[in-house]
């Protein structure tokens, strides 16, 4: 495999470290999401988050040299180039979640397509594997959207789609904004860009890598 | 693992696909991964055995047992396993063999659709395209798209009023 640039994998390094804080806040909803089908559904997509990325990790690991759960767990919190729209702890709170969960999808959709053209090609098929996969989360989030536009608490939802959205256009590529834009509606602003953190992450990774922090070489 | 310690043979492709074929999937044991079309390709070259492996989803947490089975049962065969995870686009439930389907059909579990080129839709999981495999009729709803594992969906049968797994179509 001739090494990729260092600019694409501190990409997949990004879209890693995304699916890995994600899936994180989604599975704080295991055992209290409003419903039993919903508790199922939306820890089985944590853990589909957190499977992509696991895979991202370990090809970003091939590349660079090392070990993906260094990478995943190991970091300082400084060096996570996740987007804050991920960190937000919004458990607790289910339109906010359904609004971020729905802009995440529509947005990720995005991403996945042009990595799928990636000249990567381990980037490319991975890419290509997780769409097959993520057509199950995009369903579930447009069912979801729908079901609460469609409901007396339809403000709820529109206003926390109102309040991501500067943050969910800050999950892209400059150049992928705009058909963000034309997906949900809604016009540019400016966005809550990657590179910078939110004060949530850094007790999230407290939380993260507790156990890995305390038995190092912990396994089961 | 039944084999003289420090005598090791080199096996035919088909004596490892053969073992490989009763490796039963660790979260539906009636399906072996054979069946299940996650076995890409087997290379026997002397007493290395390289076996190539395409999850089926990739947070399914069957992973790791499923690579370590397929490599108990080329060291029970006398030969040094190699097992490659490819995590690329090649595995899909269209590659669920038509054995494997029955074997799934038979213990309550709706084997998958076949694959439309853009993939699943709504619109197709909410029709009345999916069969109960306890009753046969085609009178399901969609009750969740998520189910107890990555590849299940959980349907209703409103004709046996019995709720089904249904394997995804990814």
């Amino acid at each position: 495999m001739q090494a990729p640039p260092e600019t694409r994998v501190e990409a997949v390094l990004a879209f890693a470290d995304d699916e890995l804080v994600l899936g994180w806040r989604d599975s704080e909803w295991t055992g209290i999401a409003p419903f039993l089908e919903e508790d199922v559904a939306f820890s089985s997509i944590a853990q589909g988050e957190i499977g992509h990325a696991r895979a991202l990790y370990e090809l970003a690991a091939g590349a660079l040299g090392g070990d993906a759960d260094a990478l995943a767990f190991d970091r300082e919190p400084d060096e996570y180039r996740c987007a804050p729209f991920v960190e937000l702890r919004l458990v607790g709170d289910w339109a906010a979640t359904i609004a971020r969960h729905w802009l995440y999808e529509t947005a990720d959709a995005i991403r996945v397509a042009a990595l799928m053209e990636s000249d990567w090609p381990e980037l490319a098929g991975l890419a290509a594997k997780m769409d097959r996969e993520e057509a199950y989360h995009r369903m579930h989030a447009q069912m979801w959207a729908e079901r609460l536009r469609q409901s007396s608490e339809s403000r709820r939802f529109e206003d926390a789609v109102a309040e991501l959205w500067p943050h969910a256009l800050g999950l892209l590529a400059a150049g992928k904004r705009e058909r963000l834009c034309e997906l949900v509606g809604r016009s540019p602003v400016e966005p809550v860009e990657r590179g910078t953190h939110t004060e949530e992450l850094r007790p999230l990774l407290e939380e993260m890598t507790l156990v890995r922090r305390s038995v190092p070489g912990a396994a089961w | 693992m039944s084999r003289e310690a420090g005598k090791s043979r080199s096996p035919s492709a088909s004596e490892v696909w053969k073992a490989l074929a009763e490796i039963p999937d660790p979260e539906i044991p009636v399906v072996s991964l054979v069946d299940l079309g996650v076995v890409r390709d087997v290379e026997v070259d002397g007493e290395r055995v390289r076996v190539e492996f395409t999850p089926t989803f990739l947070g399914c947490p069957a992973q790791e047992v499923m690579r370590d089975r397929m490599a108990d049962a080329v060291r029970a065969l006398g030969a040094q396993p190699e097992i490659d995870v490819v995590l690329d686009d090649s595995w899909s439930t269209d590659r669920i063999t038509p054995e494997g389907r029955r074997k799934l059909q038979e213990s309550g579990f709706a084997p998958p659709h076949p694959r439309a080129a853009a993939g699943p839709t709504l619109v197709q999981l909410e029709s009345h395209a999916f069969r109960c495999p306890y009753c046969g009729s085609a009178d399901t709803r969609l009750e969740n798209l998520f189910g107890p594992t990555p590849c299940r969906s959980i349907r209703y049968c409103t004709s046996c009023r019995q709720p089904f797994e249904q394997f995804k179509t990814i």
